[in-house]
Order: structure tokens, then C-alpha cells, then sequence
């Protein structure tokens, strides 16, 4: 059964999604450093001990090529601009629960590129979900590499391009958490089905995009995910 | 009309209510009828997004100690969290403070996009009860609610009837209530709601596309108390039946 954003399809062939997309905060050594003056004060108090997850709604599934509105209420403010996070996302393969470091991609079906799209937020203590829940803001693809493809996930270079200027490189080698140990410590809590995405985490700085401009994302054997993002009503 | 999906013998089933308070059955579609023990309740429809509300009744917010808010305060969950009626439900023997929260669950019926209040409601199918466990240890202050705290595998029961919308004339005046144990430790009426039902999918839809399935778990009044395993928790709101569920141990699930 392939999911649905409105009426697209939203299908990686040989594998189905699920729909259910969840994002890491805070799980690159780049995104916890920026953030580390701060850990230690109100609100937050102290820094995040277990991983600290988020949904990406159906409604913010989009697939490679569509174009993702940047909310009217900003697209007529000069400034107005969002924020893109190049994520690994691990497509699960066989359920995933309570599972061991040493046996966690035994339940990986293969991998993809996440754009996980955001309006900026300086605050992550409980941030309004209209930041981050709204539509097509998760483009993902272009497809799954299936695991056996990729020789180490956790050592997966992604290239952020806006408009064809690099913006951002981030490695897997410096999650905070590594694939297998991630998938452990979610699965403790929180069971994973097949198809189930969890994009592991987002370099900080993110790199912004306003209205006109094409964002592409390319990981070594993962492909190329290119979005346009235009003016909503445009 | 108030309808249930449960396996029974092979196969999923639509049932209905039968018998009597007294002694509750459910009547599948072939006719068949049986005692509501001897079926397994699933959520009562194919859910698609979780959506929950934080601290919407004027009494719970001021009992954990929160202030007045300009925007609802909502958090989405997965579907791994979801649970059936008489279902049960860990918890980890580790905690101090899991409690209930029994709330009115919104079944979206029909897509939703920037809809206005004043036709919010036409886009709404039917209704059911949801108790919506939290783990207090494990909140942290990050994306708060965190996940670890409040979507947890089998932690957000839906049942037991999905109930048409015709059927509930009122939505805004519903008394809910809780009982451990037999003892009733929570009450509340959704006419307490300080975001209603109207304003929530006005609100929700002005960013997200509404689909239907998708649920609005719209928030829980003051009187949540601790729960142990072997408690008996059942939810009820008026004309919606009564929502079970055990509280279970860690051993149960080979932990």
C-alpha cells in the first residue's frame, strides 16, 4: 500500500513506506555543540539523555522533484526563509523493538535521503508543530539503497546545494549517536515497523532557502533529492 | 451509530453493541454475538496521524503548574503507540509517576484544508474515548512532550466504539471521567476545553492538510493519579461507553 500526501504517491520502489517518519534532535556533534551553552539553563536545565524524537506527519511526505511552499505568512517578508536538514533516514526493514547495538541493522531494510524542512526555531523546549508538521515539508528519496549497498552507514557523506552553491557538508561519522546505537535506544521505547523512517539527525548550522530557490541534497550511493521551493499559492 | 473493529476467530470484524450494561456483547456483521471479553479490540478505525493536545483544560494546566498559552500546545504521535480496548499496557518497573489522561478523541472525516471555523465541524466523523498514558520520568525538556514520555508502545488506548458524529449533538458538553480500581479519580466536562474543537481544526488546518483518519486527541482534565500494574483503568465520556485497560509489569513483556 503505498502512502499518501494528498493524492501523491509517495512509494520507493523495491520498498514501501510506511508513512511514519520520525526525526532525531539534537543527534550531530555539530547541532549539540551549538546548543551547548544553553544546555545547562532554563528551560532546558540540563542536556537531553535519551534521544529526543519527533513526527514528521503524512502530510509533510514529499517525493523528489516537488516543490515545497514556503508559508505565505513569511514569503511576503524580505528574510522570509526556511531551513533544510540533510538527514540519513533509515528505512526499517523487519520490527524493530528492544533491539541490541550489535544486532540493530538486522532490522534495516536500506537508506535515504531526508530533507527535513523546518521554519526556523531558536527555542526547542516545546516548539509549536507548525514549524516543522507542515505540507511537503519532507521531501525524501530518491529511492532506498538497500542496506547490503551501503558498506557503513555511519560513515555516509550528504552535500546540501542551494541553487547549485555547496552550503553544508555533513558525515555520518559524527552523529552522536551512530545508526546501530540510535536504533537501540529508540527501539527501547518505542517500537519500529517496516517501512518506518527515523532520519537520524541534522548538522547545525542548517542551511537556509527562501521562495525561487532549487535545494539539492546528494549522499555517496544514495542519489541526488531536488526540491524546488516556491511562494505558497505561486 | 456506534461501531468497534475486533478480531474474532481469523478474521477482523465490524461489531455493535449488544446486550446490556450489565453484561456488554458485541454482535459482529455476520451475526454472530459474543461477550466483549471474548473478542480482541482494536482501534475502532484505521488511524492515520496522532495528533494530541498538551494542557487544554483550564484545571490540568494550572495542576502541573503551567501558564496561560497563545497558541494550542500540540504533539504528534506515531502509530506504534496505539492500543484496543482491554488491551494492556507496561510500565517500566524503574518509575515513579505514570498516569492516565482520558480525553475525547476528534475523527477527521473528510479532507481539511484552511478551513474556517464556521464549517470545522462538517469535516468531522465520529468520536471516540482515548487514554493517553504519559511517563513523567522520562520528560525532558526537549520537544517536550518527548517521545519517550508520551509515545511509548501501547500507550494510547482508542475505543472502544467509533460513534458517528450525528450521534454526539453536543461535543462541547461531555462529561469525562476516570476509574482506577473502581474509584472514580478524575472528572471533567470538554466544555472546559480552552481550545475548542472548532478553533483546533481551524487552527491545525491552516498549516496541515487533514486527512481522513487523522485524530485529534483534544486534552485531559485535572485528577491524573499513578498507576502500578494490575490497576484496572477505564475511561468513560458520556455516550462514547467505557474504555478499559490494564496496567501491566515488565515481565510480561520479557523485560
Amino acid at each position: 500500500m503505498a502512502v499518501a500526501r494528498g493524492e501523491i504517491p509517495v512509494d520507493t520502489a523495491p520498498y514501501q513506506l510506511s508513512g511514519t517518519v520520525y526525526g532525531t534532535l539534537l543527534n550531530h556533534l555539530s547541532a549539540l555543540a551549538a546548543m551547548q551553552d544553553k544546555m545547562g539553563l532554563p528551560p532546558y536545565n540540563a542536556p537531553p539523555r535519551a534521544p529526543v524524537l519527533y513526527v514528521k506527519p503524512r502530510n509533510t511526505l514529499a517525493m523528489c522533484g516537488d516543490a515545497v511552499a514556503v508559508p505565505a505568512a513569511f514569503a511576503g517578508e524580505e528574510n522570509a526563509e526556511l531551513e533544510v536538514a540533510a538527514c540519513l533516514g533509515i528505512v526499517i526493514g523487519r520490527t524493530a523493538c528492544n533491539v541490541s547495538e550489535s544486532r540493530a541493522l538486522d532490522h534495516v531494510a536500506g537508506f535515504l535521503i531526508v530533507n527535513d524542512v523546518s521554519v526556523p526555531h531558536p527555542n526547542y523546549y516545546r516548539p509549536s508543530i507548525r514549524y516543522k508538521a507542515r505540507d511537503g515539508f519532507c521531501p525524501l528519496g530518491p529511492r532506498v539503497t538497500a542496506r547490503s549497498e551501503i558498506a557503513n552507514p555511519d560513515a555516509l557523506i550528504f552535500r546540501t546545494y542551494v541553487d547549485g552553491i555547496l552550503k553544508q557538508t555533513m558525515s555520518t561519522a559524527d552523529l552522536v549517536r551512530p545508526v546501530a546505537r540510535l536504533l537501540a535506544d529508540v527501539t527501547e521505547f518505542m517500537t519500529l515497523a517496516p517501512g518506518d523512517v527515523l532520519a537520524a539527525g541534522a548538522a547545525a548550522p542548517a542551511p537556509r532557502v527562501r521562495a525561487g530557490q532549487t535545494v539539492v541534497i546528494e549522499a555517496d550511493a544514495l542519489g541526488t533529492l531536488s526540491n524546488p521551493f516556491v511562494a505558497a499559492g505561486a | 451509530m456506534m461501531r468497534a473493529r475486533v478480531a474474532f476467530a481469523g478474521a477482523l470484524h465490524e461489531a455493535t453493541p449488544h446486550g446490556s450494561s450489565a453484561e456488554p456483547q458485541v454482535r459482529l456483521a455476520d451475526g454472530r454475538v459474543l461477550g466483549e471479553g471474548e473478542v480482541v479490540w482494536l482501534p475502532p478505525f484505521a488511524p492515520g496521524t496522532v495528533i494530541a493536545l498538551g494542557l487544554n483544560y483550564a484545571d490540568h494546566a494550572k495542576e502541573l503548574a503551567f501558564n496561560s498559552q497563545e497558541e494550542p500546545l500540540v504533539f504528534l504521535k506515531g502509530p506504534g503507540t496505539l492500543l484496543g480496548h482491554r488491551g494492556a499496557t507496561r510500565r517500566p518497573a524503574d518509575v515513579k509517576f505514570m498516569h492516565y489522561e482520558c480525553e475525547l478523541a476528534v475523527i477527521i472525516g473528510r479532507r481539511a484544508q484552511r478551513v474556517a471555523r464556521a464549517q470545522a465541524m462538517q469535516h468531522v466523523a465520529g468520536y471516540c474515548i482515548a487514554n493517553d498514558y504519559a511517563v513523567r520520568d522520562y520528560l525532558e525538556n526537549w520537544y517536550r512532550p518527548n517521545l519517550r514520555a508520551k509515545n511509548r508502545d501501547g500507550a494510547t488506548i482508542l475505543g472502544p466504539w467509533f460513534v458517528d458524529a450525528l450521534d454526539v449533538p453536543d461535543p462541547a458538553n461531555l462529561d469525562l471521567c476516570t476509574f482506577v480500581n473502581g474509584t472514580q479519580t478524575q472528572r471533567g466536562n470538554t466544555r472546559d476545553l480552552i481550545f475548542d474543537i472548532p478553533y483546533l481544526i481551524e487552527y491545525l488546518s491552516s498549516f496541515m492538510t487533514l486527512c481522513p483518519g487523522d485524530v485529534i486527541l483534544t486534552g485531559t482534565p485535572e485528577g491524573v493519579v499513578n498507576v502500578m500494574p494490575g490497576d484496572e483503568v477505564v475511561c468513560e465520556i458520556d455516550g462514547l461507553g467505557r474504555l478499559k485497560n490494564t496496567i501491566v509489569a515488565d515481565a510480561a513483556f520479557s523485560r
